[in-house]
């Protein structure tokens, strides 16, 4: 088993924190070591939000070493720039086509980057980037909060595990009510992926 | 039971299969977890104290009446709590009470660094310190069997990446059945600390000292691994787990007992490798109990004294040192590419930014232009001291509000002070619901007594929203969400002798402004009670609002107030309606009336 790091990076309220500890189980019951841990900043909602989610056979650091990481997994476009030098060289960066825009660049100051400009940080990286349509997604499942799902989902186009060890976790973890929205947004996370890796769109 | 648990998780779960059967804290940031899980296990009393003084009180009372006892709080906590924290520490107790102190290294959500380690060197209590989720579980047992045996409260020392980090846990423990019944011991010479028996219980802590100090030698969870013996890395908690990433061959002395230290244990260790060095956050706490053993080590000169380390901080340090050659690294330089800072922020419709807007503008010259330098205050500025809660976040611009803001409930007593140093200028007190009750009464006692002629506002949101929505004694909900009696604000405030007390909502702009005002002319001291509930726990929802395009004169003014459903895109203020909830903030600060209800 190969060890696996993945730093998930959004704002706060995105669903970043479910996610990661979804991830971080996931790796446990797939039979890894796992250590994940959260910085939060000060406010429940806002701030920058991220996750180290580390699998391995045994893990000792919770904490991601820049330049290691496999996955960087981003919940907003700009936190992907913000991160984008923790990705180890070639590593796989995931973005969701998500805009939100700090109080900083609201009134303009330093303004909120496009996504070219955003990719090319990433580029300098890795050329495996993956805008993932997260937007549209969440529209046709009718829960724009399954955002996460949707993330988790393209992760998992790239994992060699079961999909049932996503499913299981997943169906534990979210309520009655969003649970056939968030396992369609799952799927269609992996979908859309994994027909971005066949034609190779970052390219 | 194999689960993936945080620290926090597995000190609670550590405790609870440990048999106790009473739990307190008081809400803060790394700690909190830790009693929310205890709440949702059968057969223990929590609850959410008043502050961590009280906790700690509340805790010892039971400990002393025979009931196994955890008390959990962050760093800075333990400044409030470290009566009780000294004086258990001369008394001991009857049944184990363990008190966890959740250090913050790095200020992820304090208002300080410290380390907390010295606070049991100085209480002569012992101390425990996990390094990861495991390890907070099966050391929960040793600390309690620890106090019986030696009569003392343990200190439980983590820091927020062992709080705040999820790592696989065996539970292999079980709530035990038959729990000691509660019952008092009494022994005035033991529990009454007059003087006289005061001076007695000094020689016993002495002497558990000197006993633990052997008795920690064969402690089972202190570990020695050895590999290359050319390098020796003492170290404890996560500092353990990065020294073990970066280091990957060298031996390793890991000490969970770091207080008193095993000497002959670090003795044996120093003795088998050529260089020793100790990796750990903050202080050189360790570094300077191995020293103080005559044995060569080095540490803080290039392992950082401030902030939390990091696998790449520690790997820069053993550059430094000479420890690993300098790296040939595959990093490379982030490009050059501006990126909008993400800072945390109040939330919209938020009901503290309606009263920090007013207090901007009354207390602040809008001519002068906000800056890093020390200024002196123009005439009819105000000094606004504030205090610890989501409305610190008003210091940060646009709204920028904030003058003083220094640690739980101080903003009384800093305005009091001001007051009486006779500045020229008129000072306010902001100070949250939550905030108030652990510590701000008492300053308002004070200012009462002391006639005072300041005005306290009490942001009265129902909950302590920082930590994510704890109830106290205002609110009348428990931690099991049992609802109980109410302390109420006016009334508590009326008790204590204030005459002058006003109500408002936290959305009425004028009526704030007006408050503020008419406050500020009494000759007595005044609280203002701004009302509002906080939208992350109430669900707050109302038309949202939109930009009049034709009447927006495009001047911003509602930019100021820091709302993030306001931005400006294409050079025209709009207002996300998937995030407004409708406070009205907006439009009642636009001066051309731009913003209107939403039509649907």
């Amino acid at each position: 088993m190969k060890d696996v790091n993945v730093l998930m990076v959004g704002v706060g309220g995105q669903g970043v924190i479910l996610a990661s500890d979804a991830v971080a189980e996931i790796g446990m019951n797939a039979g890894y070591d796992v250590k994940k841990t959260d910085s939060l900043g000060m406010a429940q909602r806002g701030g920058s939000v991220v996750s180290n989610v580390r699998w391995g056979q045994k893990v000792f650091s919770p904490m991601i070493k820049k330049g290691e990481v496999d996955f960087l997994v981003s919940f907003e476009e700009v936190e992907a720039a913000r991160w984008a030098s923790y990705l180890k060289p070639g590593g796989v960066a995931i973005v969701a086509d998500e805009v939100v825009i700090p109080i900083s660049a609201m009134s303009g100051a330093i303004p909120y980057p496009g996504w070219e400009e955003i990719k090319a940080a990433l580029a300098h990286y890795t050329d495996r980037i993956y805008l993932v349509p997260a937007t549209r997604i969440g529209k046709e499942v009718k829960n724009p909060k399954a955002l996460n799902m949707v993330l988790m989902g393209a992760l998992a186009a790239f994992m060699d595990l079961d999909d049932e060890i996503w499913l299981e976790d997943i169906r534990r973890k979210v309520p009655p009510k969003f649970l056939d929205s968030s396992l369609e947004a799952f799927h269609k996370g992996t979908k859309e992926t994994k027909s971005m890796k066949q034609k190779g769109v970052s390219k | 039971m194999k689960q993936l648990l945080s620290g926090n998780e597995a000190m609670a779960l550590g405790a609870y299969h440990a048999g106790i059967g009473f739990a307190t804290a008081y809400p803060g940031t790394p700690s909190t977890e830790i009693l929310q899980y205890i709440a949702g296990l059968r057969g223990v009393y929590t609850e959410w104290s008043i502050n961590e003084k009280v906790a700690l009180e509340v805790g010892m009372g039971a400990a002393y009446g025979g009931v196994r006892t955890l008390v959990s709080m962050k760093h800075v906590g333990l400044n409030v709590a470290a009566d009780p924290f000294f004086a258990l520490a001369t008394t001991g107790t009857n049944a184990g009470i363990v008190v966890i102190s959740c250090d913050d290294p790095g200020e992820h959500s304090s208002q300080g660094e410290q380390d907390n380690r010295h606070l049991a060197k100085m209480a002569k209590v012992p101390m425990l310190e996990p390094s990861d989720s495991q390890e907070a579980y099966d050391l929960m047992a040793h600390a309690f069997k620890i106090s019986e045996e030696f009569d003392t409260p343990v200190l439980f020392r983590s820091t927020t990446r062992v709080s705040h980090c999820k790592s696989v846990v065996n539970s292999t423990g079980e709530r035990p059945t038959d729990l000691r019944k509660p019952g008092f011991l009494r022994s005035a010479a033991k529990y009454v600390m007059v003087p006289s028996y005061a001076r007695l219980r000094r020689l016993v802590m002495e002497e558990r000292i000197a006993r633990l100090r052997a008795w920690v030698e064969d402690f089972p969870m202190n570990e020695m691994i050895l590999g290359n013996r050319k390098l020796g890395v003492i170290s404890s908690g996560v500092g353990y787990q990065y020294a073990r990433e970066i280091f990957e061959d060298a031996s390793f002395l890991k000490l969970v007992t770091t207080y008193p230290i095993p000497a002959n244990l670090v003795r044996k260790f120093a003795a088998q490798v050529e260089r020793v060095i100790v990796v750990e956050e903050l202080d050189p706490y360790l570094e300077e109990e191995v020293r103080l053993l005559g044995i060569k080590v080095a540490g803080k000169e290039f392992i950082p004294i401030i902030g939390e380390l990091n696998p790449e901080i520690v790997e820069a340090g053993a550059v430094k040192a000479g420890i690993l050659p300098a790296k040939h690294t595959s990093l490379r330089d982030v490009p050059a590419m501006k990126i909008p800072p993400r800072r945390p922020q109040l939330c919209a419709g938020c009901p503290h930014v309606g009263p920090e807007v007013i207090l901007k503008k009354l207390g602040f010259d809008s001519r002068i232009k906000p800056s890093a330098t020390p200024r002196p205050l123009s005439e009819k500025e105000m000094v606004i001291n504030a205090d610890i809660g989501c409305y610190t976040l008003g210091v940060y611009e646009p709204i920028g509000a904030l003058d003083t803001c220094a640690c739980m409930g101080a903003s009384i007593g800093n305005a009091l002070g001001l007051e009486k140093a006779g500045i020229p200028n008129k000072t306010v007190a902001v100070i949250g619901d939550s905030t108030f009750m652990h510590s701000g009464i008492t300053g308002l006692i004070d200012m009462v007594f002391k006639q005072s002629t300041g005005t306290v506002i009490i942001l009265d949101n129902g909950t302590t929203a920082m930590t994510g929505g704890q109830g106290h004694p205002g609110t009348g909900f428990s931690i099991k969400g049992e609802k109980g009696p109410k302390v109420q604000l006016e009334k508590l405030c009326e008790g204590i002798g204030i005459k002058d007390i006003q109500i408002v909502s936290s959305y009425d702009l004028a009526g704030i402004e007006a408050a503020i005002k008419r406050s500020l002319k009494a000759e007595e001291p005044s609280v203002i009670i701004v009302r509002g509930p906080c939208v992350l726990r109430e669900k707050f929802r109302q038309t949202p609002r939109q930009v009049d395009f034709d009447l927006c004169a495009g001047c911003h003014d509602c930019l100021e107030i820091g709302c993030p459903a306001i931005c400006v895109a294409d050079d025209k203020v709009r207002i996300d309606a998937a995030v407004c909830v409708g406070c009205g903030v907006c439009e009642q600060v636009c001066p051309q009336g731009a913003i209107v209800e939403m039509k649907s």
